[in-house]
C-alpha cells in the first residue's frame, strides 16, 4: 500500500514518444468509439435508415425506438428479472466473500491453503463443464425436494454469486491484509467479538475494496449469457437472453436493438465509470500486489 | 496467484497467558472453530455450484446419457470410456469436428490474448504520465469492458451485417477495397469477426490490470534511472516491464483461461450454430450436448477440455515461476 504513484518522470519525454503516443491513442480511441457511435446513432434512426445501406449520419432523428422497445418484447419484465437476479447475487456474494476473506486474512488454520487454491482454481473450469451437471442437479433437486432451482431466479442467483466469489474473496483478502491488525486487536480488547471487530473496524476501513468487489459481482451477473440461456424460462428470462428476441422476429429492428442495448448498458456502464476508481485502487492494493 | 503468506500469530500472548484456565478453553475452541464457520457459506456454495457438478460431470462422461435418461440420470447405462473414444476418434466425424474446433480455439486464443495484452499494456504505459484528457480517455477505454457482453456483441453483429452493416459500407462502398460485399458472420471471415469483437471487448481488462500494476512501481526507480541517463525506451524495458512481470504472469493466465473457455461472444455473435471457421470449443460442446441431447459425449469433451487446461496451466506456472526466480536474482 505504498502511496508512491507514478507520475511525471523527471525528464520530459522525447517528442518521438509524444508523437507515437498521440497516434496510438487516437487510433485506439477510434477503435473503441466506432461501435459506441453506431450504437448511439442507430438507436435514434428511423427504421429505413437501419434496413438499407449503412448511413454514418441519420436522415432524421427520432426517439421512436426508445418507445417501441418496451412493446416489441417484454423488455420491462426482462429488465426486472435481471435487476432482481443481479442485485441479489451481488449482495449475497459480497457478504459471503467478506466472511471468507476475513477468516483467511486474520486467522491461521488448517486447510487455509487448500481452500484458497481450490476457490481460485474454480475460475479455470470451463463453464460448459458444469453447465450440464448443474442443469441436471437443479432438475433433480427440484424433483426430490420441490425447491424449484431450475428455471427460477433463485437458481440463477445461486449460480451467479459463485461466479464472482473467487475473485471477490481474493481481492478482499488483499484489502483486509492492508487494514492494520492493531485496529481490530484494539477492538477485541475493548470487548468487541471477532464479528464486532469485522463489522465495526475492518469492513469500514475496506469500503473501497468492497465497492470494487460489488461492482465486479454485479457486472458478472448482469452480463452472463450461457447459464441464462439454459436456466431461465419465459417468466424468469433475463436481458441476456431476452434481447435476442428482437432479431428472431421477421423484420430485424436494428434501431430498437441498439436502443435496447443502450438502455440495458447504461446502468452498468454508468455505475462502473463512477466506481472504477475503487476498482483500480482495489486491484492495486489487493490483486496485483 | 497465491495470497497465502504466513501470518504472524495475531493474538494469544496478549489475551491468553494471563487468563484463567476455564475462561481460555471455550475461547480457544471458538477461536479454532470461527474461521471454519466464516468459510462455511463460501465453501457450501462452491461445493454446490462448482465441485459437486464437476464430480457429476466426470461420472456422466462415463455414461450413455441421452435424452431418455435426463429425468433420472443415474439410471443411464455405463459405457466405460466409450464417450472418450468417440470424442478422440479423429477419423470419425465427431472426433474430427472436435479436433478442428480445438485448433480453431487455440489459434483464436493465442491471437486474442496476444492482442489484448499488447494493446492493453501499450495503452497503460502511454497513459502512465499525466496529460490533458487522460481521465476522460481512461473512462472511455473502459467502456467496452463495462458493457454487458450481449449489448457489445450485438452491436458488432449489426456492424458486420452483409447489406446494412458499417464494415461492408466502409470497405466496399467507401474505400472500394472489396469487389463485392463480404459475409462476415458466416464462412471463413467469421474467424476475424470473432477475433475483432473479442479483442474490442477484452483489451480494456488488460489495460485495467496493467494500469493498477504500474501504480505499484515506486517513482524513485524512474528518477534513479533518469539520473543515470536512461531514456524513455530503456526505462520501459529495464524498469516497467520487469516490474510488471508478476502482474503479467497472472494476467496472461487469466486472459488465456477466459478466452479459451469463452462462450458468450461466439454465442451472441453467431447464435446457436457457429460457422466452422469460428467454432470455439465451448460452443461446440454446447451444441454436442444441448442440440443433440447427448450429455455423455458432451461431458467427456468437457472433461478432456478441463484436463487440457489443467496441464497447460500447470506447465505455464512452473515455467513462468522458474523464469521469474532466476530473473530476480
Amino acid at each position: 500500500m505504498s502511496d508512491a504513484r507514478v507520475s511525471k518522470s523527471p525528464m520530459a519525454p522525447p517528442s518521438s514518444f509524444l508523437w507515437s503516443r498521440r497516434i496510438f491513442l487516437t487510433l485506439l480511441t477510434g477503435f473503441v468509439l466506432i461501435p459506441v457511435y453506431v450504437m448511439v446513432s442507430s438507436s435514434l434512426k428511423p427504421l429505413a435508415d437501419v434496413t438499407g445501406k449503412f448511413r454514418w449520419l441519420p436522415s432524421g432523428l427520432t426517439i421512436r425506438p426508445y418507445i417501441d422497445i418496451w412493446s416489441t418484447v417484454p423488455l420491462a419484465k426482462y429488465f426486472m428479472n435481471s435487476l432482481i437476479v443481479a442485485v441479489s447475487a451481488t449482495v449475497c456474494s459480497v457478504v459471503v466473500a467478506v466472511f471468507a476473506a476475513y477468516a483467511v486474512s486474520r486467522y491461521n488454520f488448517r486447510g487455509k491453503r487448500v481452500f484458497t487454491v481450490t476457490v481460485l482454481s474454480t475460475q479455470m473450469f470451463p463453464g460448459i463443464l458444469f453447465l450440464l451437471p448443474l442443469f441436471l442437479l437443479y432438475v433433480n433437486i427440484g424433483n426430490a425436494t420441490g425447491i424449484a432451482l431450475f428455471g427460477s431466479r433463485g437458481g440463477l442467483i445461486l449460480t451467479y454469486l459463485t461466479f464472482s466469489l473467487p475473485f471477490s474473496i481474493w481481492m478482499l483478502i488483499g484489502y483486509f491484509d492492508s487494514v492494520p491488525r492493531d485496529l481490530d486487536e484494539a477492538a477485541l480488547v475493548d470487548g468487541c467479538g471477532p464479528l464486532g471487530a469485522l463489522f465495526r473496524i475492518v469492513v469500514p476501513a475496506a469500503i473501497p475494496g468492497i465497492v470494487a468487489v460489488a461492482v465486479y459481482a454485479f457486472m458478472t451477473a448482469w452480463g452472463e449469457v450461457l447459464f441464462a440461456s439454459v436456466m431461465t424460462n419465459d417468466t424468469t428470462r433475463t436481458l441476456a437472453v431476452g434481447l435476442q428476441g428482437y432479431s428472431t422476429l421477421n423484420d430485424v429492428y436494428w434501431n430498437q436493438i441498439m436502443a435496447a442495448s443502450l438502455v440495458v448498458s447504461v446502468p452498468v456502464v454508468a455505475g462502473f465509470l463512477l466506481l472504477q476508481r475503487y476498482l483500480v485502487a482495489g486491484l492495486t492494493a489487493g490483486a496485483v500486489k | 496467484m497465491t495470497t497465502t503468506t504466513l501470518k504472524e500469530p495475531v493474538r494469544g500472548s496478549s489475551t491468553g497467558a494471563a487468563a484463567p484456565e476455564q475462561r481460555r478453553r471455550p475461547g480457544r475452541i471458538r477461536r479454532i472453530g470461527l474461521p471454519y464457520l466464516l468459510l462455511l457459506p463460501a465453501l457450501l456454495l462452491e461445493l454446490l455450484v462448482h465441485l459437486v457438478p464437476m464430480v457429476i460431470g466426470i461420472v456422466m462422461s462415463f455414461k450413455e446419457l441421452t435424452q431418455f435418461y435426463i429425468r433420472d440420470w443415474g439410471t443411464a447405462p455405463w459405457t466405460g470410456f466409450g464417450n472418450y473414444s468417440v470424442s478422440v476418434d479423429f477419423d470419425a466425424p465427431v472426433g474430427k469436428a472436435l479436433l478442428h474446433s480445438f485448433f480453431v480455439t487455440v489459434g483464436f486464443t493465442l491471437l486474442s490474448v496476444g492482442l489484448c495484452w499488447l494493446i492493453g499494456t501499450t495503452a497503460a504505459i502511454y497513459m502512465q504520465d499525466t496529460f490533458r484528457g487522460r481521465g476522460l480517455l481512461r473512462a472511455l477505454f473502459l467502456v467496452p469492458y463495462a458493457l454487458p457482453v450481449y449489448a457489445a456483441v450485438i452491436t458488432w453483429v449489426f456492424m458486420f451485417q452483409h447489406d446494412n452493416g458499417l464494415v461492408n459500407h466502409v470497405l466496399h462502398d467507401q474505400l472500394h477495397l472489396t469487389d463485392k460485399r463480404s459475409f462476415w458472420l458466416i464462412g471463413d471471415n467469421s474467424f476475424w469477426a470473432l477475433l475483432i469483437t473479442h479483442v474490442w471487448k477484452g483489451w480494456p481488462f488488460a489495460f485495467l490490470i496493467v494500469m493498477a500494476g504500474l501504480q505499484n512501481i515506486p517513482k524513485e526507480l524512474y528518477e534513479a534511472a533518469a539520473l543515470d541517463g536512461a531514456g524513455m525506451l530503456q526505462q520501459i524495458r529495464r524498469i516497467t516491464l520487469p516490474s510488471l512481470r508478476p502482474v503479467n504472469q497472472v494476467l496472461v493466465l487469466v486472459l488465456f483461461l477466459w478466452t479459451f473457455n469463452d462462450f458468450n461472444t461466439p454465442y451472441v455473435l453467431f447464435g446457436k450454430a457457429a460457422p466452422e471457421a469460428a467454432d470455439l470449443i465451448s460452443v461446440h460442446i454446447y451444441q454436442a450436448s444441448f442440440v443433440t441431447w447427448n450429455f455423455g459425449t458432451g461431458s467427456a469433451m468437457s472433461v478432456l477440455l478441463l484436463l487440457f487446461l489443467l496441464v497447460v496451466t500447470g506447465v505455464y506456472l512452473v515455467f513462468t515461476s522458474r523464469g521469474r526466480r532466476t530473473g530476480d536474482v
